[in-house]
C-alpha cells in the first residue's frame, strides 16, 4: 500500500537516515527530551534518575533502551536526529569523534584516522 | 541607501569555538584552518562593515520540532548565545539593528518570501563561531557590526531546495538595498563544508564536491541549484546540506563578485572545513 509519509524523490543513503516527517514523529519524544538537555539543571536531574527522566518525556520502551545501552544506531532509528542526540552525548562528555566510532565500530583513534584518510 | 560590500563564509563546528578559546591557533593541528583568516581580518578592517548579516542553522537552540520554521529572521535590539549543553561560553549580547530586520521582513514578505520573525532568538553555535572567527574577541572588538541573523532548517527534512536558498539570497539584496540609511552590509554563509554525524556513514567527507562547490559559488552559482536536495545529502553528507546557508549568501551579492581569498581543510573535528571571501563589485 502506498504510505503518503513516504516521497518519490527519496534516495537510499547506506548508512543514512533521512530525518523526515515519519522520523520527527516518530521520534518527538525523545527529541523533546534531549532537547531539555540544553539547561544544567535537566541535565543534573537526568544524570541523577535516568528512568524517572525517560519516563517524564514518554520514551517508548525502543527509545530506553538504546539510551541505557548507550547505542547511538539506535536511537537513530527510534527517531532520535544527531542535533539533540548531541546533548545527550554532551552529559556524557563524547566528542564527536567518539560518536563518530561508536556508530562505525571504530575506536575513537581509529575513527580520527579515518577522517585523516580522507585529507 | 545600504551597500553590500561583500560575503565570506565559514564553517562554524564547535570544536573551533574551544580552539578559540584556548588559544590554538598555532597547534599543528588548527594552523591550516587559521591560517585562513588573516586576510579576511585585513579586509574587515579596511571596509569596516556597519552591520553583518550571519546566515546559518539553528542546532536546537533557537528552535525545537514544535516548530521549525524553514527561514527565520531576528528582529530584536540584541542576541545572546545560550547554554547548548555541552559548554560552550556565554557571551555578552551581539547588539542588533531591528529597524534594517524589519525592513528586510517587510520587503521580502511583499516579494513572497514567507519568512519567520523573531524578536527573541538564542543564536548558537553557528551564529556565534563565526563571528568569533572574523571579529576576534566578539563582541567585545572595535569593529563589531550590529548583527542579523537569519537561520534556515537543514535539522529536519523537507530543507529548502538549492535555487530557493540562491533566490532567497536575491531577494535578501533587494531588502537590503532598499534600506534608505547610507549602512555597509557584509553578508555571512556559515555551515559546511560536506560531513555526516550521524549513522554508519558518520565521517563522511567528499573533497571533490566540497571543491566542485568551492569552484562554482563565485562565478556560476545558478550550475550549483541543479543539485538535489538528496543529491546534497549523498554527495555533501547528511550534515552537508549546511551549504545552503552558503547558497544563501551567493544569492545576496549580486552577479559580479571578487575573490579574495579561499582556505580549505581536511578535517577539522568531522568536516570539510572552508573559508572564502567574495566582494561584491
Amino acid at each position: 500500500m502506498h504510505d503518503s509519509m513516504d516521497h518519490d524523490y527519496h534516495i537510499d543513503i547506506p548508512g543514512t537516515t533521512i530525518f523526515d516527517g515519519k522520523m520527527a514523529m516518530k521520534g518527538y519524544n525523545l527529541n523533546k527530551m534531549c532537547y531539555s538537555f540544553n539547561k544544567a539543571d535537566n541535565r543534573d536531574a537526568f544524570k541523577e534518575d535516568p528512568e524517572a527522566y525517560m519516563s517524564e518525556y514518554k520514551l517508548t520502551e525502543a527509545q530506553k533502551e538504546a539510551i541505557r545501552s548507550s547505542n547511538i544506531l539506535a536511537m537513530i532509528e527510534e527517531g532520535g536526529n544527531i542535533y539533540y542526540l548531541a546533548k545527550l552525548a554532551g552529559i556524557f562528555k563524547l566528542s564527536v569523534q567518539d560518536v563518530g566510532g561508536l556508530q562505525t565500530g571504530r575506536t575513537t583513534e581509529e575513527f580520527k584516522e579515518y577522517l585523516l584518510s580522507q585529507a | 541607501m545600504a551597500k553590500i560590500l561583500g560575503g565570506i563564509t565559514t564553517s562554524h563546528i564547535p570544536a573551533v569555538g574551544n580552539a578559540i578559546q584556548n588559544e590554538l591557533y598555532d597547534d599543528p593541528y588548527w594552523k591550516p584552518f587559521f591560517d585562513g583568516y588573516p586576510k579576511v581580518h585585513a579586509w574587515i578592517k579596511e571596509k569596516k562593515p556597519d552591520v553583518v548579516i550571519n546566515i546559518y542553522n539553528d542546532h536546537g537552540l533557537g528552535f525545537f520540532l514544535d516548530q521549525m520554521p524553514t527561514f527565520a529572521i531576528g528582529a530584536a535590539n540584541e542576541y545572546k548565545n545560550e547554554d547548548e549543553g555541552w559548554g560552550l561560553p556565554e557571551l555578552d549580547a551581539f547588539p542588533g539593528h531591528s529597524e534594517l530586520s524589519w525592513h528586510i521582513i517587510e520587503s521580502m514578505v511583499a516579494d513572497e518570501f514567507d519568512i519567520t520573525s523573531c524578536q527573541e532568538l538564542p543564536v548558537d553555535h553557528g551564529f556565534v563561531v563565526p563571528m568569533q572567527l572574523f571579529w576576534p574577541g566578539a563582541p567585545h572588538n572595535a569593529d563589531m557590526p550590529r548583527a542579523i541573523p537569519i537561520s534556515a532548517n537543514t535539522v529536519q527534512h523537507p530543507i529548502p531546495t538549492l535555487k530557493r536558498a540562491l533566490d532567497f539570497g536575491k531577494a535578501l539584496r533587494k531588502g537590503i538595498e532598499s534600506f534608505p540609511e547610507d549602512l555597509t552590509v557584509v553578508v555571512l554563509g556559515t555551515g559546511g563544508l560536506s560531513h555526516q554525524l550521524d549513522g554508519e556513514r558518520a565521517g563522511f567527507i567528499n573533497r571533490e564536491f566540497d571543491e566542485y562547490c568551492l569552484n562554482n559559488i563565485a562565478h556560476n552559482p545558478e550550475e550549483l541549484t541543479k543539485i538535489g536536495r538528496m543529491e546534497l545529502v549523498e554527495k555533501a553528507g547528511a550534515q552537508g546540506t549546511e551549504f545552503l546557508m552558503w547558497m544563501m549568501m551567493r544569492g545576496a551579492l549580486g552577479d559580479n563578485v571578487t575573490e579574495i581569498t579561499r582556505n580549505y581543510h581536511i578535517p577539522i573535528s568531522n568536516t570539510g572545513a572552508g573559508t572564502l571571501l567574495l566582494e561584491c563589485a
